[in-house]
């Protein structure tokens, strides 16, 4: 048996019946990254001994027949901008390559009291900004289906690592589609959850009115059981949500008789890859088939949800990045003039050139003249495309669109125009912007083998129905739009 | 809208970010690129009416009691200065 193929749920249960052991489990995915890291690149830090440590200690529960939650024992993938008591948390760029935390993220303290076995930390463009992983500091991450493939971004490591075998499961962050658009380029799952869902605190800020962690897993059941132990109520995040947490797991139904899904018509014209599209609309199919109902809807503002997201997230990000300044942590430039020339000739040395980027269009939207034409207009712009979303949730339950436009691109191929780039994430950036959640899971391959993602976008807090369409389609084609095949 | 060297420059300053002249070249491009696409296609909205939205869920500030609780240990803060002195961050000279 090869223990790394087994799913969380899968693997839990194998523990809990005494057929493997979690040092066993632990050791064969740190066997796997040994194989495979310095190909794929997925893992910035790898935490083996301390892995094997956590392992003991959780085997040591189980021998004593304690009641454990589900996730014990299995070992997890972590994004770089989550904050790791002890171990570096770069976020993908030099600024922070000597940066320890203090503390934990409440996710991870989340993941520590439910006994996961964390093996490292993942590669991610820096700070989270890019779609193709070709941004980190610490190098391009390979698309596991075609290692001359980028694995999309900004989680490329979570989702790489996930997809190869090197992770049970992972977690990444959300902000613009980082995890969703990842996870449909390797073939996994991953889930943005609604924002105020799961605590922001030591996820290190990038636009912090959108920014979530997020769950990338193999499966729909393993995404749900994550979700149950990352959600819920943090004091220390302000703007937490303070009930109504339901268990996800309950939703894991084969069931869609009655429900309403959306295809917006607009998510199937103009950019999308002709397979891309059949293989979304084989879907519908299948759920129509399953009883699900489905109708065609119009969502005219989609094509503007970009530039406002764009907008939006640079002037948050060129406010939360002014935190680096070489002063109190990150990098320091050596040479200096005064205190004026440490902070530029810090940063200029730290940030790379999409950070740089980002900071400059922010400055510039934020700047006096510039306010009303970008930085306001785009948050009217945000309240139609929201006030379009309720709109469209009065006739359905569920959109359904692909999570991007194509499958996998080749690394190299969209580096000259950032705007090639940028237009990637038009599928997912509504959801951030409009305050909802979605689910990106694989709906079969396209002529070159390469995973091709759909995705199920739910009301704001509608994670349920999501998690019950996703699990029911998996459950009834095996998953990958039916075919059985692995990296 | 056409982007100059000296308008990339005068936003690097104002965002206290040092650039190579390659960086300031690429970037004035790019720049210009990612300016008129998105003033462009949000110009084709008529948002007159329209109140901008800050938050898209109802949002409320949170106050908790005044109470003193456990912080961080000082060292444990200064083991990431790039340099300390005293207890304390270290800065160039800032007053002559």
């Amino acid at each position: 048996m090869e223990l790394t193929k087994l799913t969380a749920c899968q693997a839990a249960d194998k523990i809990r019946k005494k057929e493997i052991s979690v040092p066993e489990l632990t050791y064969a995915y740190l066997d796997k990254i040994i194989e495979l890291n310095k190909k794929i690149g997925a893992y910035i830090t790898v935490c083996g001994q301390e892995a094997e440590k956590q392992a003991d200690i959780v085997q040591k529960k189980f021998d004593k027949n304690e009641e454990l939650p589900l996730i014990a024992g299995i070992p997890a993938g972590i994004n770089d901008n989550i904050c790791t008591s002890g171990v570096l948390t770069s976020c993908g760029s030099r600024m922070l390559s000597n940066f320890v935390p203090p503390y934990d993220a409440t996710v991870i303290k989340k993941l520590s009291q439910n006994h996961a076995v964390l093996l490292g930390k993942l590669n991610m463009d820096e700070f989270a900004m890019g779609s193709s992983n070709e941004t980190s500091w610490y190098g391009q991450v390979k698309n596991p289906w075609d290692p001359e493939r980028v694995p999309g971004g900004s989680g490329g490591g979570a989702a790489a690592a996930v997809a190869s075998k090197m992770a049970c499961f992972a977690l990444g962050s959300d902000t613009g589609g980082s995890a969703r658009l990842a996870a449909s380029f390797c073939g996994v799952v991953g889930l943005r959850p609604t924002y105020g869902t799961v605590s922001r605190y030591g996820l290190v800020a990038f636009a912090s009115s959108m920014d979530q962690a997020a769950p990338v897993t193999r499966d729909v059941a393993d995404c749900a059981a994550v979700m149950n132990v990352i959600a819920g109520y943090d004091p220390l995040d302000s703007i937490s949500r303070d009930s109504g947490y339901e268990d996800y797991t309950s939703f894991l139904e084969n069931d869609v008789k009655g429900l309403k899904i959306g295809l917006p018509k607009e998510y199937f014209s103009g950019a999308v890859q002709k397979e891309v599209k059949e293989k979304v609309l084989d879907a519908a199919k299948v759920f129509e088939s399953l009883g699900a109902e489905i109708e065609e809807i119009s969502l005219p503002l989609f094509e503007y949800a970009l530039p406002a997201y764009y907008i939006i997230s640079s002037a948050e990000a060129s406010s939360n990045l002014a935190q680096y300044d070489g002063i109190k942590y990150g990098y320091r430039a050596q040479q200096f003039e005064d205190l004026v020339d440490l902070y530029k000739k810090s940063r200029g040395e730290g940030f790379g050139e999409e950070v740089k980027r980002r900071i400059l269009f922010g400055t510039y939207v934020l700047g006096a003249g510039n306010y009303d034409v970008f930085y306001n207009k785009a948050l009217k712009v945000k309240r139609m495309i929201f006030e379009e979303y309720q709109n469209a949730y009065q006739k359905v339950d569920i959109i359904l669109g692909p999570t991007a436009p194509s499958t996998a691109f080749k690394i190299g191929e969209k580096t000259v125009d950032p705007l090639d780039m940028y237009l990637i994430d038009a599928y997912t950036v509504p959801v951030n912007l409009a305050g909802l959640c979605a689910i990106s899971l694989p709906c079969g391959f396209d002529s070159s083998g390469l995973p091709v993602g759909m995705q199920l976008i739910g009301k704001p807090y509608g994670e349920g129905t999501i998690l019950r369409a996703a699990f029911t389609y998996e459950k009834n084609t095996g998953g990958n739009g039916g075919i059985d095949r692995g990296v | 809208m056409a982007i100059t060297k000296e308008d990339i420059e005068r936003l690097a300053d104002l965002a206290r970010l040092n650039l190579t002249p390659e960086e300031i070249e690429k970037l004035t491009g790019d720049m210009e690129t990612i300016i008129n696409y998105s003033m462009n296609k949000l110009n084709e909205l008529n948002t007159d009416d329209v109140q901008p939205m800050e938050h898209v869920l109802p949002v409320r500030n949170v106050f908790r009691e005044d109470i003193c609780e456990q912080s961080f240990d000082r060292e444990d803060i200064l083991k990431n200065a790039p340099e300390k002195a005293e207890g304390c961050f270290l800065v160039p000279k800032v007053v002559e």
